[in-house]
C-alpha cells in the first residue's frame, strides 16, 4: 500500500548547503551534490531543495546547480527558489526535476499556478506556505522572502485558494519551529488538513523519529519533512547527514501508520 | 541503442543518467532520423494528457514512431503520461491517444481513497507483478516504486495487465501487448527497483 513520505528538506545559500534556526543564522552543513549522493545511498523517499538566495536577490534560478542536483538524484526531486514564470518552470523540468516549489509568486499572482499546472501537470506544482503563529490568538500568518515579508494572508484560506488554482501539493513550513527540533506545529497542519484534500507535507520542528511517527499517526498519508534532523546529530548539532534505515522506517510505520491506516492489498486476478 | 523520445516533456535526463550509469548505450531523439536508428524506445511523459499528445503530434516524430512500433515491432515503453498516451482516450482531455493498447484513461474516484490526502496518488506504493514477465525480473512481489498521478489506465483486455497497484481500487500499474509496454510509476526515480526495471527493459 501507499506509504507516507519522509523527506529531507535542504537549503542552498551561497552555493553551499545551510541549515537555519527560525529562518535565520544559516549554518554551513556541506556540499549539496555530496548530500544528494549520501541521500541516494540511504534511499530517501523524496528530496526538496530550496535556494534561499534567488528570490531575495531577485535573480533567476541557478540552472546549472539544478541540473547537477537532478542528474545525481535517484529519487524524486522538488526544487524551489526564484521561480516566477511558466517558462522558468518548464526549463527546470527539462533539467530533470519532478516538482517545482512556488512561494512568493503564488501570493503575488495566484493565477500563475493554474497556468503552470496546465503546462507541467497539477501533480508537479508544489506551493510552500511559510507560516508564523500570530502573537495573539490562535491565528497564523503567511510570510514570503525567507520569512522577511509579511503578507497579512491567512494560510488556511490561502491553502484552499491554492487547491482551487490547481496546486498539486502544499508544504506547510513553520517559521517558529524551524531548526528547533522540538516537534511539528500540529495545529496549523490540522487546520489546513481540514480545508483541502491535497497531499500535504509538514516541515519545521522534527527532532526525532517519534515526531515523524506522531505526524503519520494523525494524518496517515502525509509528507513528514525535516531539515535539522537529517543533517545534525547529537546535542551539539554535529553535522552528519542521516536518514532512517529501511528497518527503522518499517518499525516506525508498523507502530504509527499501519494500526490506524493500514488496508490489505485486495489483489487482482490476472 | 535505447532511444528516449524528447518531445518537450518528461524527465529525459533521469532515464539518460540511469542508462549511463549502467553503461548501456542510450540516446535522446528530437527529430525523426533519430527515431529511425532506435532499437528500443522510451516514451516519457508528465503533465496533462492533451498537452502531451499535442506536443508529440507536433514533434514531427509521431509517424516514424508509429511505423517503428507497429511495423518494425521494436520494444517501446511509455512511462506515466507516456503510458496513458498508449490508450485510445483519456478522461483528462479530448485528444485521441495513440491507441496501441486498447483502453481508456480514467480519473481515480476520490471517494474510494481512505485518506484525507486524496489526489494525486503520490509517493511510494507497491506493485504486484504478473508471473514470468521479463520486465519484472528480480523485482519482488510488493516491490516499491514512486508514483505521481491522478489518472489510471483502464485496460480493455485484462490479460494485458502485467502489474497491479492499490489506491482506493486495484488498478493496472503496468500493461503490455506484444512489444508495447506501459508503466504508470517512475522507474527512473525509484532507486534500485527502478534501475533493475530499466535494465530489464534494455535486455528484452
Amino acid at each position: 500500500m501507499l506509504n507516507p513520505r519522509i523527506i529531507p528538506f535542504l537549503l542552498v545559500h551561497n552555493k553551499g548547503l545551510v541549515k537555519t534556526v527560525k529562518f535565520k543564522e544559516p549554518k554551513y552543513v556541506g556540499d549539496p551534490i555530496n548530500a544528494v549522493k549520501i541521500f541516494n545511498e540511504k534511499e530517501v523517499d523524496e528530496l526538496i531543495v530550496v535556494d534561499i538566495d534567488a528570490t531575495r536577490e531577485g535573480r533567476e534560478p541557478n540552472y546549472s546547480l539544478i541540473e547537477n542536483l537532478a542528474s545525481e538524484c535517484r529519487m524524486p526531486l522538488c526544487y524551489g527558489g526564484g521561480i516566477k514564470t511558466v517558462e522558468q518552470a518548464q526549463r527546470i523540468f527539462g533539467l530533470g526535476v519532478e516538482k517545482i516549489a512556488i512561494s512568493s509568486i503564488a501570493v503575488k499572482n495566484p493565477d500563475i499556478i493554474t497556468e503552470m499546472a496546465f503546462r507541467v501537470g497539477n501533480q508537479s506544482v508544489v506551493v510552500v506556505l511559510d507560516v508564523k503563529k500570530k502573537l495573539l490568538g490562535s491565528h497564523y500568518e503567511l510570510f514570503t522572502h525567507n520569512g522577511n515579508k509579511s503578507t497579512g494572508i491567512d494560510p488556511v484560506k490561502f491553502a484552499a485558494q491554492m487547491e482551487k488554482a490547481g496546486a498539486g501539493e502544499l508544504v506547510i513550513n513553520s517559521i517558529d519551529r524551524d531548526g528547533m527540533m522540538n516537534g511539528y506545529d500540529q495545529t496549523i497542519v490540522d487546520k489546513i488538513r481540514e480545508v483541502t484534500d491535497l497531499p500535504l507535507t509538514a516541515l519545521g520542528g522534527a527532532g526525532s523519529l517519534e515526531d515523524i511517527g506522531n505526524m503519520v499517526k494523525r494524518h496517515g498519508i502525509i509528507g513528514a519533512a525535516a531539515g535539522s534532523y537529517f543533517v545534525f546529530k547529537g546535542k551539539f548539532r554535529a553535522v552528519l547527514i542521516n536518514y532512517p534505515t529501511s528497518l527503522e522506517k518499517e518499525t516506525l510505520l508498523n507502530e504509527y501508520f499501519l494500526p490506524q491506516w493500514g488496508t490489505h492489498n485486495k489483489g487482482f486476478k490476472f | 541503442m535505447i532511444t528516449i523520445i524528447d518531445y518537450g516533456l518528461g524527465n529525459i535526463r533521469a532515464f539518460h543518467n540511469v542508462y549511463e550509469r549502467l553503461s548501456i548505450p542510450v540516446k535522446v531523439a528530437r527529430v525523426l532520423e533519430e527515431v529511425e536508428e532506435a532499437s528500443k524506445i522510451i516514451l516519457p511523459g508528465v503533465g496533462s494528457f492533451d498537452y502531451a499528445m499535442r506536443q508529440l503530434n507536433s514533434s514531427g516524430m509521431r509517424e516514424v514512431l508509429e511505423r517503428r512500433v507497429i511495423d518494425d515491432k521494436i520494444p517501446v515503453m511509455g512511462i506515466c503520461v507516456g503510458m496513458q498516451m498508449l490508450a485510445d482516450s483519456s478522461e483528462e482531455g479530448t485528444e485521441p491517444g495513440l491507441g496501441w493498447i486498447k483502453g481508456n484513461v480514467c480519473k481515480f474516484d476520490a471517494n474510494l481513497i481512505p485518506f484525507k490526502s486524496r489526489l494525486p496518488h503520490m509517493g511510494w506504493n507497491t506493485i504486484v507483478p504478473k508471473e514470468n514477465v521479463n520486465l519484472f525480473n528480480g523485482i519482488e512481489n510488493h516491490g516499491r516504486f514512486y508514483f505521481l498521478h491522478s489518472y489510471y489506465f483502464e485496460c480493455d483486455e485484462k490479460s494485458q495487465v502485467i502489474s497491479t497497484t492499490d489506491y482506493g481500487i486495484t488498478y493496472a500499474s503496468a500493461v503490455n501487448k506484444e512489444n508495447v509496454y506501459g508503466i504508470q510509476f517512475h522507474p527512473e526515480k525509484s532507486h534500485n527497483n527502478g534501475i533493475r526495471l530499466l535494465n530489464n527493459f534494455a535486455k528484452l
